[in-house]
């Protein structure tokens, strides 16, 4: 370890649009979003040519802190800081990084907890249902008021993977390259199931009160349940056996009682817990149904290569082989798509047993790869 | 003749045979360093096919775009005549199905250069012949029950598939030992490998 580098401390900050009817955000829903704040950081310095900017997206609980830490006590740094900072993959001393919170979140950007400035309280229920699309457009807002006429890259997991695959739709000459991972062009009947199942543990706690809920008596033991489910399917049988396997947490034996008694339950538990602390019940909502109605195909008619027509990017399509939630598969059909547009696409199945969450830990692997295609993209050797 | 030295002749022959600015397919592409080659000697659109995860970590450091694929599958990922050349060099004897791939080879690229391990060599035929054990070579450095060869076959062999499935070899290349003549003339006694090149036989009209 490097005991003499600086940790990098990175600011948030606020953009601010949509003040008047003109400048309102227009909706996929048919609504417009009037006084919108996006939350988001920059690392790194923008280069004299404008080059070097990558703007990373983040997945359902993400947020703009993508690396290095607010203050230099923070005992965690953000979200993604083993791909993104100084020296790594990512790396800052090279590239412009952005990283903003998506819409619909709680974590600093306009959503359901935002005071409606029509009625002087929160939207909850009354926000718009927004879509992958609409996230992307107020990111588009964000962009442009940086002054960035040209992405070098957009890159994403999850559903940040979807976000990078509608820039590239939506904003073709803006994106030279696009870097999905561990995604799909469209959510798969079983995660819309899954986020059906979330959404319903959330709607059965009596705190939620159709989402008009105190702030101080939220449903929390609902948002547990929907995020100890969806934990279990960002990881795979391998990574829970190898990480829990049987044990017992708190005895050497069983209670023969229902508390807890694997560490598996224990851990599921921890990660409940840790997630209603930082996380809005109704921005749950709004993220899990925006991710439920992406389908690139849907609008050119099931045709996902002439969804994908408008696409100009240089592609890297990276999946993972223990990922079930959005399996290799589902990166194929995007690859296929690309490939029949005569599109530049590379892509690798990269061998994990961490299930879905591989792409927030296999940086050995994945690294190096996005490394190497970003500095050809920068280079222009493609 | 070594299977890298082999290898090598049989690309310089294929470099050959490319034409500039084309679309090209390299299955089983390695490290890329062939596409990387071709693109800057003759400016092809280039794409590979690799199997191996660490292979492709350097495809992409070279530039090169590369598919994470499997040559046992069908190429699904290419439509009928995508490509203008589909190179496969001394892979068709390691794949399940041999006759499979070079239907789809044919039918993903307007021109298929494939090049083949000849085991109808004559110093197979004699290790073969004289210790009854099956040929250990330079060309073929493997056990019986190691080898990832699991189809060899000789250039007659070849030349027969490729009539059964409706191929044209519109020329061949025997890749010769130090004496080209022999090979040249007599490739399935003579040449360690051989490169064809083929093309899907047009309907009659």
């Amino acid at each position: 370890m490097n005991h003499t580098s600086e940790p990098l401390l990175t600011i948030p900050r606020d953009f601010r649009f949509g003040e008047n009817e003109a400048d309102a955000l227009e909706l996929d829903c048919g609504r417009k979003l009037q006084d919108v704040n996006l939350r988001y950081e920059c690392v790194g310095e923008l280069a004299p040519d404008g080059g070097n900017a990558v703007l990373i997206l983040h997945a359902l609980s993400g947020d703009a802190h993508v690396c290095g830490r607010h203050t230099p006590e923070d005992r965690k740094p953000g979200w993604w800081d083993d791909m993104v900072g100084p020296g790594k993959p990512i790396d800052t001393n090279r590239y412009f990084v952005i990283c903003s919170n998506v819409l619909g979140s709680c974590a600093g950007s306009t959503g359901p907890r935002s005071i409606n400035p029509a009625t002087g309280k929160r939207y909850n229920l009354d926000f718009p249902v927004i879509t992958i699309r609409d996230m992307v457009r107020a990111q588009k807002r964000l962009i442009d008021h940086l002054g960035i006429s040209r992405l070098l890259s957009v890159v994403g997991g999850s559903m940040g993977g979807m976000q990078a695959l509608e820039w590239a739709i939506c904003y073709p000459e803006m994106v030279q390259s696009a870097i999905p991972i561990a995604t799909t062009a469209q959510l798969s009947p079983q995660s819309i199931a899954f986020d059906w199942v979330g959404r319903e543990a959330i709607k059965y706690d009596p705190n939620w009160k159709n989402g008009d809920y105190e702030p101080d008596r939220v449903p929390d033991q609902g948002l547990a349940t929907a995020r100890m489910l969806a934990h279990i399917t960002y990881l795979s049988d391998e990574s829970m056996s190898r990480k829990f396997g049987r044990e017992l947490q708190e005895h050497d034996e069983y209670g023969f009682d229902f508390q807890r008694d694997f560490a598996v339950e224990s851990y599921l538990e921890h990660q409940g817990r840790r997630f209603v602390e930082r996380f809005d019940a109704n921005s749950y909502f709004y993220i899990t149904r925006a991710m439920d109605y992406f389908d690139l195909a849907e609008r050119a008619d099931g045709n996902l290569a002439r969804a994908l027509a408008p696409a100009q990017a240089d592609f890297l399509v990276v999946s993972f082989s223990s990922d079930w939630l959005f399996p290799t598969a589902q990166s194929r059909a995007i690859v296929h798509a690309l490939l029949k547009n005569r599109l530049k696409v590379s892509f690798c199945e990269i061998e994990s047993d961490y299930g879905h969450d591989a792409f927030l830990l296999e940086t050995d692997t994945l690294g190096p790869m996005v490394s190497a295609f970003l500095r050809n993209q920068r280079e222009g050797r493609k | 003749m070594t299977a890298e030295q082999i290898r090598r002749r049989d690309l310089d022959i294929v470099a050959a045979i490319i034409e500039p600015g084309t679309r090209v397919l390299d299955l089983g592409c390695g490290d890329g360093t062939f596409l990387r080659q071709l693109h800057q000697e003759k400016a092809v659109d280039g794409l590979g096919v690799e199997i191996d995860q660490d292979m492709i970590a350097c495809c992409i450091e070279n530039g090169i775009s590369v598919i994470h694929g499997n040559l046992d599958d069908p190429l699904d990922f290419a439509e009928d005549g995508d490509f203008d050349f589909v190179i496969l060099s001394q892979t068709l004897q390691q794949v399940r199905y041999p006759d499979r791939l070079l239907r789809e080879i044919v039918r993903v690229g307007r021109r298929a250069i494939v090049s083949v391990i000849n085991f109808g060599h004559l110093p197979c035929r004699w290790r073969l012949l004289v210790s009854g054990r099956m040929p250990e070579t330079e060309t073929i450095p493997y056990h019986w029950y190691d080898t990832p060869n699991i189809h060899l076959g000789t250039v007659n062999d070849f030349r027969q598939l490729c009539r059964k499935l409706g191929i044209t070899v519109v020329r061949e290349y025997p890749v010769g030992t130090r004496f080209q003549l022999p090979a040249r003339l007599l490739p399935n006694l003579f040449a360690p490998g051989c490169v064809f090149e083929l093309e899907k036989r047009r309907k009659e009209h």
